[in-house]
């Protein structure tokens, strides 16, 4: 890969007997919007930890920008910001004590800082509540507010640890873009979620379970590698529907999503035939479509085969 | 062919002072329905579901859950419904069964009946080989399925779910969404809360609430396709200066990021099609890749009908 901004190899993470994380390798090229998706426990924390230099590997290296983060993290740490879970604010200062905070903290100078909370403040919509103490803040804004403070020392590289957890939806696309309105403007960043339909936000992204890397891509070429095609069917008696579904040869996986059926199948040929075969055992399916693979189908499909490896 | 009604409610009313956190709301579950319920922080979810369950007094207006009445019947009602959160205290020092014993005492499961449950619940989370292991040992999936299981020892008509696959990898989430659906054709009412559109992908009937108000009610196949206002793809070689040059341009509701692709919503088809907006966008010196209609996604749908309800509220 041509000149990646972040190179991580072979990452290992032992905790006694537990392997967190175990030997992840990536790269993220500069401006990259690049995803760490996994459910919990997959290593993802872990993972972003040993990037940001705050958790020594077992074993492996991430190099950003050649710099190693397992044994100089301190000489990095002016050119990214890292988002936990549990973001410092101090909930006794107001939203804009907050900012203000942050921006001495990093030295940032005063003549840019107007326009610097500005811009943050027109992603946020945190403008109206720059007066009201950070502790009285939703969950929504508290991470807004944690992003926009962890913004203010214009980072070349963002580490965000699961941003959106527990965050309603407004407020979610809220959060989203203040980063794509940083990644657009050469930023690059590395955001965890456990939410699939969040990764299609992702130029590329690594999916992560049990520790281990399944796949890294787009979320294009990854729903292009699903082999065969999910059919939608509605269907009277769904379960039953199901049961039936899954004993034809056509058919792979079969899973219900309140009144329809995804069925994957090697082609969008087999419709038919799988329609005829629900209505000879007494079913009556309609609306029978292909539909594009979400990545939680994706994921699905890696982890079965990842398994029977 | 109708199935009798588990929970419904009739203008149902909470005031706290001067706000109105839920108003007038109405609506209909079935037994064995699967039933979403959505909404942004602070539309009015949690002080429903606090009404349903008895917890808190209407203000105004009427319900039942089970059959009983949420006004007067409060007490009854706790040990006819089953509830199960994230937070959802299992005891991790103690194994599988002594779990479900536990919880089996405390929803006052009768003696008689309490080995007869216990099996059934083994059997169905499917963790008959796992009765004498730690439930702190148990993966998420896991701990999930036997939260579900004591959730449903005392056999509740209604059940009710607080994003319940949170976080859980993708097969555990359908295996456990299988158990649901399980309980719902078995006759149990599920009344699932949650903000993660994959969840209320599972259910059958979704209701969205905002500022106190039902806004929305409808399956997600009849949401996504009631969704007025289409929906258009752009790929542009700068998206937050497209975004800029789109937003306000005539016929677009509305125009933000989603990853490099930038969503335009519109509300005028004829002033803004696919080759106005590109010809808007070059006449501005941004470079057009393609202009593609997208079907909505759900939490399109869930965003377009908060904004139309006057925006989330903010607390």
């Amino acid at each position: 890969m041509a000149d990646p901004l972040l190179r991580v190899d072979g990452l290992t993470r032992r905790f006694g007997d537990l392997t967190a994380v175990d030997g992840v390798s990536f790269e993220v090229r500069r401006g990259e919007l690049f995803g760490l998706v996994g459910p919990d426990g997959a290593g993802k924390t872990t993972t972003l930890r040993m990037l940001a230099g705050v958790l020594s590997p077992t074993t492996g290296d991430a190099l950003f920008d050649g710099i190693s983060m397992a044994r100089d993290p301190e000489r990095a740490k002016p050119r990214f910001a890292y988002m936990s879970q549990r973001f410092g604010l101090y909930a006794d200062l107001t939203v804009e004590e907050n900012l203000r905070f942050y921006a001495d903290l990093h030295l940032v100078p005063r003549a840019e800082r107007p326009a610097r909370l500005e811009r943050l403040y027109r992603f946020s919509n945190l403008e109206p509540f720059r007066g009201r103490l950070a502790g009285k803040l939703s969950g929504g804004m508290k991470q807004k507010l944690g992003l926009s403070c962890a913004l203010i020392h214009q980072p070349e590289l963002l580490l965000l640890d699961e941003p959106t957890f527990g965050v309603d939806p407004v407020s979610r696309r809220d959060l989203w873009l203040i980063v794509h309105e940083r990644v657009e403007q050469g930023v690059t960043a590395v955001v965890s979620t456990a939410y699939m339909d969040e990764a299609e936000r992702f130029d590329r992204l690594a999916l992560l379970h049990q520790g281990k890397v399944l796949a890294v891509d787009t979320p294009a070429a990854l729903q292009a590698s699903l082999p065969g095609e999910i059919l939608e069917i509605r269907t009277d008696r769904v379960r039953e529907a199901r049961e039936a579904a899954s004993r034809l040869p056509a058919v792979r996986r079969a899973a219900i999503f309140g009144d329809r059926l995804h069925l994957t199948v090697p082609s969008a040929a087999d419709a038919p035939g799988v329609e005829a075969a629900l209505r000879q055992a007494g079913f009556e399916p309609r609306e029978a479509r292909p539909i594009p693979p979400t990545l939680e189908d994706v994921f699905i499909e890696r982890i079965a085969a990842a398994e029977a490896a | 062919m109708s199935a009798p009604v588990a929970v419904e409610v009739e203008k149902l009313t909470r005031t706290f002072g001067d706000f109105v956190a839920v108003d007038a709301v109405s609506f209909a579950v079935e037994a064995g329905e699967v039933f979403g319920f959505l909404g942004p922080n602070g539309a009015g979810k949690t002080t429903t579901i606090k009404m349903l369950t008895g917890l808190v007094p209407p203000t105004s207006g009427t319900g039942t859950v089970a059959g009983l009445d949420i006004r007067r019947q409060g007490r009854e009602i706790k040990r006819r419904i089953g509830y199960m959160s994230q937070l959802f205290s299992l005891y991790a020092d103690l194994t599988v069964e002594e779990n479900i014993a536990f919880f089996s005492g405390l929803y006052g499961v009768p003696r008689a009946r309490r080995a007869e449950r216990r099996d059934w619940v083994l059997e169905m989370a499917g963790l008959q080989g796992q009765r004498r292991r730690l439930t702190g040992d148990l993966s998420l999936g896991w701990k999930q399925r036997l939260a579900l299981g004591c959730a449903v020892l005392h056999e509740p008509p209604v059940l009710f779910l607080d994003e319940p696959t949170s976080g859980v990898d993708p097969i555990s989430r359908r295996s456990f969404w299988d158990l649901i659906y399980t309980l719902a054709a078995g006759g149990t009412t599920v009344f699932v809360t949650t903000h993660y559109m994959e969840e209320a992908e599972y259910c059958h009937r979704l209701a969205l609430m905002n500022r106190g108000k039902l806004i929305a009610l409808d399956t997600p196949a009849s949401l996504r396709a009631g969704l007025r206002e289409p929906l258009l793809e752009v790929r542009a070689s700068d998206g937050v200066k497209a975004v800029e040059a789109l937003k306000g341009a005539p016929g677009v509701a509305e125009a933000g990021l989603f990853g490099r692709a930038v969503h335009v919503t519109l509300k005028d088809v004829e002033a803004a099609g696919p080759g106005r907006l590109a010809g808007l966008l070059r006449e501005r010196g941004i470079a057009v890749e393609s202009v593609e209609p997208i079907e909505p996604s759900l939490e399109d749908v869930f965003i377009a009908l908060v904004e139309q309800a006057g925006g989330a509220p903010v607390d």
